[in-house]
């Protein structure tokens, strides 16, 4: 096609590079559009929760159980990871495939880092008697968790494959654009643990 | 249950020799499904099926495949209406010959497939096919995952089926509402059967509709502007939009329920903290919608066929693109209207009593809009429009009767009764489905490049008609005179005539079907005779007229440049309705590929290990989809060629049909 047209703001490369400019276009818009359903996934467990942490059955509530330090500490580790897959984004645009590698290696390893954190404060709750199985609130709150731990995993498993692929392909159009896109996802998964952070952990402390 | 490491809950047990009539069902699915096989193999069809359907990542083809499993899950519905009806015109004082346990089954597949594998796989079926050809565009945006989405919808339809024989399906109803859905009350695989068939369509229902709003934001033809779109193109975007944002409602409500019954988690339980009120608030989130996304599309059809059988243009064409948005908006507002009844504060009621009628008014604009469009114009009665006919009519019953519902005290009235059931038959049937059977004998011809039997068609029409009228109006009375929905039997004789009355209805439906399968037969026996390559056999004003029928893997071989609504209507107008250029270039188009079909295959198998339990193949085939999606990742070689030379041949081909037909008419 000789004309653009069509394009959104705020989502289109074409002045940066043109030749993928289209082929963006679409795929962002499209992954964009995902996001949206599951950012919707995310809003009706967070109402989920909102309607169960009172309801715990008789046992632990939300303010006996969380641990804030532990939780802090997930959340600058997750930072810190969107922070090196923004470095990561820049080493893409300049087109330097070792800091690509390096920086996606190294929010690879913050993300692990994320997940061995949770399963840790799992197995610490699941050891006082807080399984899911416990009560209403502790049902939402770990599938709240688990559906966000389990996002994380899978946006490893993705910097794994990119990984693959950058050595097989090198950086192609095809694996730019990829990489693209595991940004927003891992930049999503970052807005959301926010709002777990503050929905779930800041009021369990303030009471 | 005792559960094995190898098998899980799997047994013999599982075979439906419980009662003869779910075993002869069963007999039926799978002597059906083994002469399908049979026939297939002894017509050695299987390479051709493979090569250019299943593996097919043109939208056209996965289109008719939609429309294809939609027709065969409606046959299957409709024997569930059919039972029901058979079964409470003879209950009264009586056992009837179902079980209650049975009847249960029955209204619960019945509504699960017409939802969700007739209606929603029916109406992605035609958007597929026409959306794109209506935008000028060579395909939707994402082709693969459009295969992608037919194989989980297929899925999550064999899942359904499955269950009739091997196990046993869900006797909670269409909305699964706990606790009863719970595993202390339904112990049995059914709940889990409906669970997971609802999990893997709903997936391919999602990636459905995330293509359809990119198509329709990024690939219209240059120069064709939003407010420039044919009307089904924005009625597809709003569904569509609608289902991105809505099925997120059922995949949480049916996983959560999951995680209830297979983790022992407390979100709807009645001890443990559980609270019920979640899955109906969850469930009707989506559940409004969803009606929104079944009927918009329809609303879509029937402006598309209306102005072409009136030969005329859409009248008020803005304002029905606007109403469209309102509704969908609106569609947001209304889910507290599914239970009134239970338990909000009476403003709460009030507020959603009220949004419900305001959602009324954009609705009443569209009919006026329809009914203007047909004013002074020359109308022509082909099936496509005695459907759309029927439809206004029928569907303005149905509306006033919605509207009675919307007033909460009324609906204490009415909730729970045959009221309801009649109300939203009304509204589904003459809304959705006559929109459908328009839609298919509409575009059949541009599908096939043949017509369908005029007829037989309208043969199949009246009995429907008449078959509706019957087999719904007198469950209103029922509704009434305090009848409840889903009873297996009854004791109040009065009942029973209406019930009589309404069997009698669903036969006369059952005779229209099979005027459709005659239909069906008779049209392509007699193809020879009425086959036309040309492409406009009804004088259409939008763009899938301008290719031929059936048109290319490529649709456009140059791209047309829009810069008015209705362009095939504007182009014809000017003189020049199509281009056909000295030179042309090749054209790329995406290769097939078996991903769609494994994908498919692969999550059946894990839902079919969930539900029974058997741990190690759920993994397996899970681990199965991550490795298919990792290996698809790194094909490079996806796309091919069309030359030239097959393009020129292709356009002068149907170039000649086109100068042949002009000179017939003239």
């Amino acid at each position: 096609m000789t004309d653009q047209p069509n394009q959104h703001p705020g989502i289109n490369i074409s002045h940066a590079r043109p030749e993928d400019g289209r082929h963006t276009e679409v795929t962002v818009f499209g992954f964009w559009t995902f996001l949206m359903s599951d950012a919707i996934i995310f809003a009706l467990l967070f109402a989920t929760y909102a309607t169960m942490v009172n309801r715990t059955a008789g046992g632990p509530t939300a303010a006996e159980l969380f641990d804030i330090t532990n939780a802090f500490i997930e959340t600058i580790v997750l930072l810190a990871s969107s922070f090196t897959f923004g470095m990561g984004a820049v080493a893409l645009k300049e087109g330097r495939v070792g800091g690509v590698r390096l920086w996606l290696v190294v929010s690879l390893v913050l993300g692990l880092v994320f997940i061995g954190l949770e399963l840790r404060e799992f197995a610490g709750l699941a050891a006082r008697g807080a399984t899911a199985q416990a009560s209403g609130f502790l049902s939402s709150f770990y599938v709240l968790l688990s559906t966000h731990g389990l996002h994380v995993l899978f946006g490893c498993l993705w910097i794994v494959v990119m990984l693959a692929q950058i050595s097989v392909f090198g950086l192609n159009r095809q694996v730019r654009s990829r990489i693209l896109r595991l940004g927003l996802f891992w930049h999503f998964l970052d807005l959301v643990w926010i709002v777990i952070f503050t929905v779930v952990y800041l009021p369990a402390v303030a009471t | 249950m005792n559960t094995s490491m190898l098998l899980g809950k799997l047994s013999l047990d599982a075979l439906p020799f419980y009662s003869p009539i779910a075993a002869a069902g069963a007999a039926v699915i799978v002597f059906g499904g083994l002469g399908v096989i049979a026939l297939i193999t002894w017509l050695r069809a299987w390479p051709y099926l493979w090569r250019e359907w299943f593996t097919s990542t043109d939208h056209k083809k996965i289109g008719m495949m939609y429309v294809g499993l939609a027709l065969v899950m409606l046959m299957r519905g409709f024997v569930d209406a059919l039972m029901m009806r058979a079964q409470q015109a003879m209950a009264m004082n009586a056992e009837g010959y179902l079980t209650p346990d049975h009847f249960q089954q029955i209204f619960s597949s019945h509504g699960t497939i017409m939802i969700f594998f007739m209606a929603m796989p029916f109406l992605f079926g035609l958007m597929n096919y026409v959306v794109p050809l209506q935008l000028g565009a060579r395909d939707v945006a994402f082709p693969l995952m459009n295969a992608i989405s037919f194989w989980l919808t297929a899925a999550g339809a064999a899942l359904v089926m499955v269950s009739l024989v091997i196990g046993v399906f869900s006797t909670g109803g269409w909305s699964g509402y706990p606790p009863y859905t719970e595993l202390s009350y339904s112990p049995t695989v059914g709940v889990d059967y409906w669970i997971m068939a609802l999990l893997v369509s709903g997936v391919g229902t999602t990636l459905g509709a995330i293509n359809l709003v990119v198509t329709i934001y990024k690939m219209r033809a240059p120069g064709m502007k939003l407010m420039q779109m044919p009307l089904f193109c924005w009625t597809a975007l709003c569904a569509s939009l609608l289902a991105v944002f809505a099925l997120p409602g059922l995949t949480v409500a049916a996983g959560l329920l999951g995680l209830d019954r297979y983790l022992g988690m407390h979100f709807f339980t009645n001890d443990g903290g559980g609270n019920v009120m979640n899955y109906a608030n969850l469930f009707w989130i989506f559940g409004h919608p969803e009606v929104y996304i079944l009927i918009l599309p329809a609303f879509g059809i029937f402006s598309s066929v209306i102005p072409t059988f009136s030969q005329k243009k859409l009248f008020g064409y803005n304002v029905l693109v606007y109403a469209t948005m309102c509704i969908a908006v609106l569609s947001f507002t209304v889910w507290l209207h599914h239970f009134f009844t239970m338990g909000a504060d009476a403003n709460v009621n009030a507020f959603f009593g009220i949004m419900t009628m305001v959602i009324a008014v954009p609705t009443g604009v569209k009919v006026y809009d329809w009914i203007l469009t047909m004013f002074r114009g020359r109308l022509r009665f082909d099936t496509p429009m005695l459907w759309s006919i029927a439809f206004i009519v029928t569907f303005v019953i149905g509306g006033m009767t919605g509207v009675i519902l919307a007033i909460p005290p009324l609906d204490y009235v009415f909730h729970n009764t045959l009221f309801l059931i009649a109300h939203f038959h009304n509204m589904l049937i003459p809304g959705v489905l006559f929109g459908l059977f328009a839609g298919y004998a509409y575009w059949f011809p541009k599908a096939t490049g043949f017509p369908l039997d005029e007829a037989w068609g309208r043969r199949a029409f009246i009995f429907w008609v008449v078959g509706f009228y019957l087999a719904f109006m007198p469950l209103y009375a029922l509704g009434f005179t305090g009848a409840p929905r889903r009873m297996a039997y009854y004791d109040q004789p009065e009942w029973q005539i209406y019930f009589v009355i309404a069997a009698i209805g669903a036969l006369s439906v059952l005779a229209g079907i099979i005027c459709q399968v005659i239909q069906l037969v008779v049209s392509i026996r007699n193809r020879d005779r009425t086959t036309s390559f040309a492409g406009d056999p009804w004088g259409g004003q939008t763009l899938e007229w301008a290719t031929s029928s059936p048109p290319p893997e490529y649709n456009f071989a140059v791209l047309p440049r829009v810069n008015s609504l209705d362009a095939f209507e504007e182009a014809k107008e000017s003189g020049q309705p199509y281009v056909w250029p000295e030179k042309y270039d090749p054209i790329e188009v995406p290769r097939n590929s078996m991903t769609g079909v494994l994908l498919g295959g692969t999550s059946f198998v894990l839902g079919f290990a969930a539900v029974w339990h058997i741990w190690w193949l759920a993994a397996l085939s899970l681990l199965g989809v991550i490795g298919i999606v990792i290996a698809r990742s790194f094909a490079t070689d996806t796309t091919r060629f069309i030359s030239a030379d097959e393009v020129k041949a292709h356009e002068s081909r149907w170039r000649t049909a086109v100068l042949a037909q002009g000179k017939a008419s003239s």
